[in-house]
């Protein structure tokens, strides 16, 4: 059985993301000869010496006009043991939100730099965001080793950096690669260029990463979504929960309590149209039936009693803010937490956060785009939430302006 | 206990497509499913089934018919939406034509593709839908991986690609004013491979010129066409008959087949697994017109 490992990776044109990319997927036969031919084809069109890889990713007409990314693009490779979801994002600043689009649903961020350089501000920035993010795994790939003549110790003292800068963030389980994109050094095979290298290669890493373990088993949270009542004879008393386990196990039987309400009942029975389940874990998506007639809706979630996210309607959270407009400091917006939606008030701005320092600016009356603060809200319904850095979907929400509908924010609660 | 709750890759993008589509449902006042015959449309109705079992879908199908379709796959259509006891809507390009609200360009290689938009949108007005469920991936092509699954149209069905929401965790939105809509995408993270290898664990049914079929063809600008009563030969083309499957199916005039002997779904996973060339690059002759050919048919309010 195949998982997916769902990545982001970070860094700018001149990292060779681009050839990392068109790398892992050329060498995993995810690139189709009409594809490579319509790049060769436009590069030579061009008049570049080398096929641009870096057209492989960049979809946009905007974008390959002006030969940068601007949105994160999606790309799918496989091997035999996982399925790759790559979210490609851009590394300059005014693209924050994008590598925070990215990070948030990754289960691992892979970011560039290139030996020549060593550490930037971008590689600082990005492993800022994806540390923010709940990203539980970073590998760190130091790029162009062809072009430092393979050097250990060039490889060692970016680590080292990497290492003091690293242990500021909030980051589970670092890895280090030297490779070359360019020349395939470490991508799938271990580079005979690099004897004095004992780790794995970046796709093996990749297929060996453990993730299993980063999901929540522990906590019982199942937003309700949908009520599922067929108008129909057969089915004729049928109510059924439906709804993606956000994490903890659910089993028949279990005793569960229902928000906001505060009734309990038992699982009566975990249901799919294959059949009933055994067990629900994350992230299925299943319909759970309760043992009492007791009235559950859309934006109600289901837990155990005895662990029960806590019920809210002040949220202190950091969030990155994703429109041009800026913060209104004293605005309503609407709020999508889980399956709830709610209309939220900014109570106080607390600081801004500077993604290249970390310094935080407790005087910033607002937050513009691109930026990064902790913020403090009231909503109008409470919220069943955990901390983010325990629940990636119980911890997370999102800000809609009201009058545009545009998403303006994104948050992670404290 | 480490592998016990690890939930294999088709299972995990199957969970993540229900949670759309019932998101959608739950939502959305006015849901509709685009469903044009294709696979992709046919296992997007699979999932749509299971997200609402018992209950039947919560929303109609709807068919944007260039009047230029495979048989089989009418045929396949309207035996599906009765099965499953789903209300079907069919949008006719020909009425657009009669009425003369578009005009067919005779020399096109694309068909009647692009005539597609203007009856979609129309469908779309007439029937006041504020979210269609679209089969589209993100790996069929350059200017899809970069759409969200709530893709936001305005009032004129435009998609504008430098201007997108945000679309962050499992969180969509699909807040519209009225008049505009959304189309929701709840298959975006499927490959061409995940879609034939799901079609073979479920057993789902397709039309079956998905299959190896012996039928006349000619080839043309490298690809094969079949011979029926709107693709003829031209001069010089020699009809041949050949052993052959489609990989998409769109309009009878612009989809090419591909040599094949795979006769199910099994077979074509194993010749998937091994092929060089995208389905569209092999076989659409509507994505063939320029580098920017989808994004731009996209931006105009297409599929």
């Amino acid at each position: 059985m195949s998982e997916i490992l769902r990545f982001a990776t970070a860094g700018s044109v001149d990292d060779g993301k681009s050839t990392l990319i068109g790398r892992l997927l050329y060498d995993s036969k995810s690139i189709f000869e009409d594809q490579l031919e319509a790049v060769e084809r436009t590069s030579r069109d061009r008049g570049e010496a080398v096929t641009n890889l870096a057209l492989l990713t960049d979809g946009l007409r905007a974008e390959r006009e002006q030969g940068i990314t601007i949105d994160v693009a999606y790309r799918y490779f496989a091997t035999p043991k996982r399925k790759f979801i790559i979210a490609d994002t851009p590394g300059h600043i005014q693209y924050t939100r994008n590598m925070v689009t990215g990070a948030s649903t990754a289960d691992l961020a892979l970011i560039l730099v290139d030996a020549r350089h060593g550490l930037v501000e971008q590689s600082r920035r990005h492993s800022f965001l994806a540390s923010l993010l709940g990203v539980p795994h970073l590998v760190l790939c130091v790029n162009k080793m062809d072009l430092v003549d393979y050097d250990e110790a060039v490889f060692e003292r970016i680590k080292g950096e990497f290492r003091d800068f690293a242990a500021r963030l909030k980051i589970h389980d670092l890895s280090f690669v030297p490779i070359s994109a360019l020349h395939g050094d470490n991508i799938v095979h271990r580079s005979q260029n690099m004897p004095w290298y004992e780790g794995s290669s970046l796709l093996h890493l990749l297929e060996e990463v453990h993730i299993a373990s980063d999901r929540n088993l522990v906590d019982v949270r199942f937003p309700v979504q949908y009520v599922i009542r067929p108008q129909d004879d057969s089915w004729h008393d049928y109510r059924g929960y439906a709804g993606q386990v956000a994490s903890g196990v659910m089993k028949p039987g279990d005793d569960v309590m229902v928000l906001p309400s505060g009734f309990t009942s038992s699982i009566a029975a975990i249901e799919t149209m294959d059949g009933p389940v055994e067990e629900a874990f994350p992230p299925m998506s299943v319909t759970v039936r309760l043992s009492d007639n007791i009235d559950v809706s859309r934006g109600d979630m289901l837990c155990r009693p005895n662990n029960k996210p806590d019920a809210v309607q002040d949220v202190e959270a950091i969030v990155c803010w994703m429109h041009e407009q800026p913060l209104d400091p004293n605005g309503f917006y609407r709020i999508k937490h889980t399956t709830r939606d709610a209309r939220a008030k900014v109570s106080e701005v607390l600081y801004r956060l500077d993604v290249n320092s970390l310094h935080r600016d407790t005087d910033a009356p607002t937050l513009g785009l691109n930026d990064v603060g902790r913020i403090r809200l009231r909503t109008t319904v409470p919220l069943f939430i955990d901390r983010y850095e325990r629940n990636r979907t119980t911890g997370s929400f999102v800000l809609i302006h009201e009058g545009t509908n545009a998403t303006v924010a994104a948050g992670m609660i404290q | 206990m480490a592998t016990k709750y690890e939930l294999g890759h088709l299972k995990a993008l199957e969970a993540e497509s229900i949670h759309i589509m019932r998101e959608v449902a739950a939502t959305m006042e006015r849901p509709a499913l685009l469903f044009s015959g294709g696979k992709d449309s046919i296992i997007m109705v699979h999932l749509a089934r299971k997200a609402f079992w018992p209950a039947r879908l919560p929303f109609p199908l709807v068919h944007i018919d260039t009047g230029q379709n495979f048989p089989e796959v009418i045929a396949f259509r309207d035996w599906l939406a009765a099965d499953i006891g789903a209300r079907l809507i069919v949008g006719s390009v020909q009425d657009d034509i009669d009425a003369g609200r578009v005009f067919e360009d005779p020399k096109s290689n694309a068909g009647r593709n692009r005539l597609q938009t203007a009856t979609l949108l129309r469908t779309i007005e007439e029937h006041k839908f504020t979210a269609m469920f679209g089969g589209a991936r993100r790996d069929e092509e350059k200017a899809r991986a970069k759409e969200r699954v709530f893709s936001f149209r305005d009032e004129f069905g435009q998609w504008d690609p430098k201007n997108q929401r945000p679309e962050l965790w499992s969180l969509y939105n699909g807040r519209h004013r009225p008049g505009e809509h959304i189309r929701a995408f709840p298959i975006s993270n499927w490959t061409e491979l995940d879609v034939w290898q799901y079609i073979a664990d479920e057993n789902i049914e397709l039309p079956n010129i998905y299959y190896a079929h012996k039928r006349p063809v000619v080839h043309r600008d490298g690809m094969i066409m079949a011979v029926n009563e709107f693709v003829t030969p031209r001069e010089g083309e020699e009809v041949v008959e050949e052993l052959v499957r489609y990989r998409t199916v769109g309009d009878a005039t612009c989809t090419a087949a591909v040599s094949s002997a795979a006769a199910n779904a099994l077979d074509v996973v194993t010749e998937v697994a091994a092929t060089r060339i995208t389905e569209r690059g092999a076989t659409r002759a509507d994505d063939k017109t320029s580098e920017a050919a989808m994004e731009d048919r996209k931006r105009e309010g297409y599929f």
